[in-house]
């Protein structure tokens, strides 16, 4: 069970500057968990005592796990999980 | 009645027209709401006269009042129109990656424009403006992402307009940007009609607009409150490009990009509903037309080199 995490440009130095990283798991915090043993520091940029940090959206499949569940947001085999930071939106 | 006594009072009353060949069935129908047929074309009007009634109302705003606001581009538009007319000063901060239209409308009605820095988009807009705003107090800043007024419009007119001509709506999907009309829309339908699903659609920016920056400096605009939102995708622009093609190819509709984003949430929303084999009746918001973002190639080069070109701009 492989799934896609696209890393941001700001956290990439956990990654060795890879743009995407595979992860596995049920969960997305199963995911978190099985990225972090392979890049160690990531999971902690991204939660906070059990929460996702304030100004950092992640979206599996496009849908923003904060409405799916948070980090207990299921995964499945093939999902792309997008980890973005938060900005202001567009033509308003 | 469909006579004004101004421009500015003509705003909203907008119509609701069906999505017959992109409804994917005769109980799971598609409705889109045209804001693009507001005064100065976008449903930011209804939010920037709210915010200059409000403020005038409250004595904020007076005659030769300087007015700031950080825009990318179609609230400035809207303000620039209704401040030519009352005879304010506009001052719009825009990041310098948007669509050159929106640069030239702006002009034309008189707005003076501050560029700010691509990288980091909106939020470095919102930075620059409120960092003017602490050096000249007297200038006047609406600011729309925090300014109730804002959300009130949609509270106001938007909902209501939509339960109006269609009672038996099931979804309404909105842009979200500053957040102010699914705010309105998700408290009205909360109040009058619990239960329809609000969806927000948010654009997906290339890596330049998310900036460096650290992420504790991530921005969430004041009004949001997430309790008001069902769900929330994150679309990029090669879906929303895709999606205004289609609505242009198979409803006739030219719309702007942030419009495709929209779509693309709506038939998300649709599908899943047809294959529940669940009624749906499904409003999405057109924000604007496609006129302004012509120079963008949207409409007409290739969907690699749109896509491309999209990636460094603030397009929605």
């Amino acid at each position: 069970m492989t799934v896609e995490v696209r890393i941001p440009t700001i956290l990439r130095t956990f990654t060795g500057g890879e743009k995407a990283v595979q992860g596995a798991g049920a969960t997305l915090a199963q995911v978190i968990d099985d990225v972090e043993s392979r890049h160690p520091g990531l999971k902690s940029r991204l939660v906070e005592s059990d929460n996702l940090r304030r100004f950092v959206n992640v979206y599996v499949n496009d849908e923003d796990v904060r409405f799916s569940g948070g980090l207990e947001a299921p995964t499945a085999d093939g999902d792309i999980v997008v980890v973005l930071p938060a900005v202001a939106g567009g033509a308003r | 009645m469909t006579r004004y006594n101004s421009l500015a009072d003509s705003v909203g009353h907008t119509p609701l027209v069906g999505l017959p060949s992109l409804s994917p069935s005769p109980t799971v129908r598609l409705w889109a709401k045209l804001e693009d047929r507001n005064p100065t074309g976008s449903i930011k009007d209804r939010a920037a006269l709210n915010m200059i009634r409000v403020a005038e109302a409250s004595g904020r705003l007076k005659p030769g009042s300087t007015i700031l606001e950080p825009t990318s581009g179609n609230t400035g538009i809207a303000l620039a129109m209704a401040a030519k007319l009352a005879g304010y000063r506009l001052i719009c901060v825009m990041p310098e990656n948007t669509s050159v239209e929106r640069r030239q409308i702006l002009a034309m009605w008189g707005a003076e424009i501050v560029s700010s820095a691509a990288a980091g988009g909106s939020n470095e807009a919102v930075r620059v403006a409120k960092e003017l705003a602490a050096e000249h107090p007297d200038w006047v800043m609406l600011y729309q992402y925090g300014n109730p007024a804002n959300a009130e419009a949609h509270y106001l007119t938007t909902g209501p307009e939509i339960l109006e001509d269609l009672p038996e709506v099931t979804h309404v999907v909105a842009g979200l940007g500053t957040t102010g009309t699914l705010m309105g829309i998700g408290r009205f339908f909360d109040d009058k009609k619990p239960g329809v699903k609000i969806i927000a659609a948010e654009p997906r920016y290339g890596e330049l607009v998310y900036g460096l920056r650290n992420l504790d400096e991530g921005f969430v605009p004041e009004l949001y409150d997430p309790q008001y939102v069902t769900s929330r995708f994150s679309v990029g622009s090669r879906d929303a490009v895709r999606r205004v093609r289609e609505l242009l190819e198979r409803e006739g509709i030219f719309a702007g990009l942030s419009s495709g984003a929209i779509v693309h949430a709506a038939l998300a929303q649709a599908a899943r509903a047809e294959k529940a084999g669940e009624a749906a009746d499904i409003v999405l918001i057109i924000c604007d037309g496609g006129w302004k973002y012509l120079s963008t190639g949207a409409y007409t080069t290739d969907l690699d080199a749109t896509e491309d070109f999209l990636d460094t701009q603030v397009w929605a």
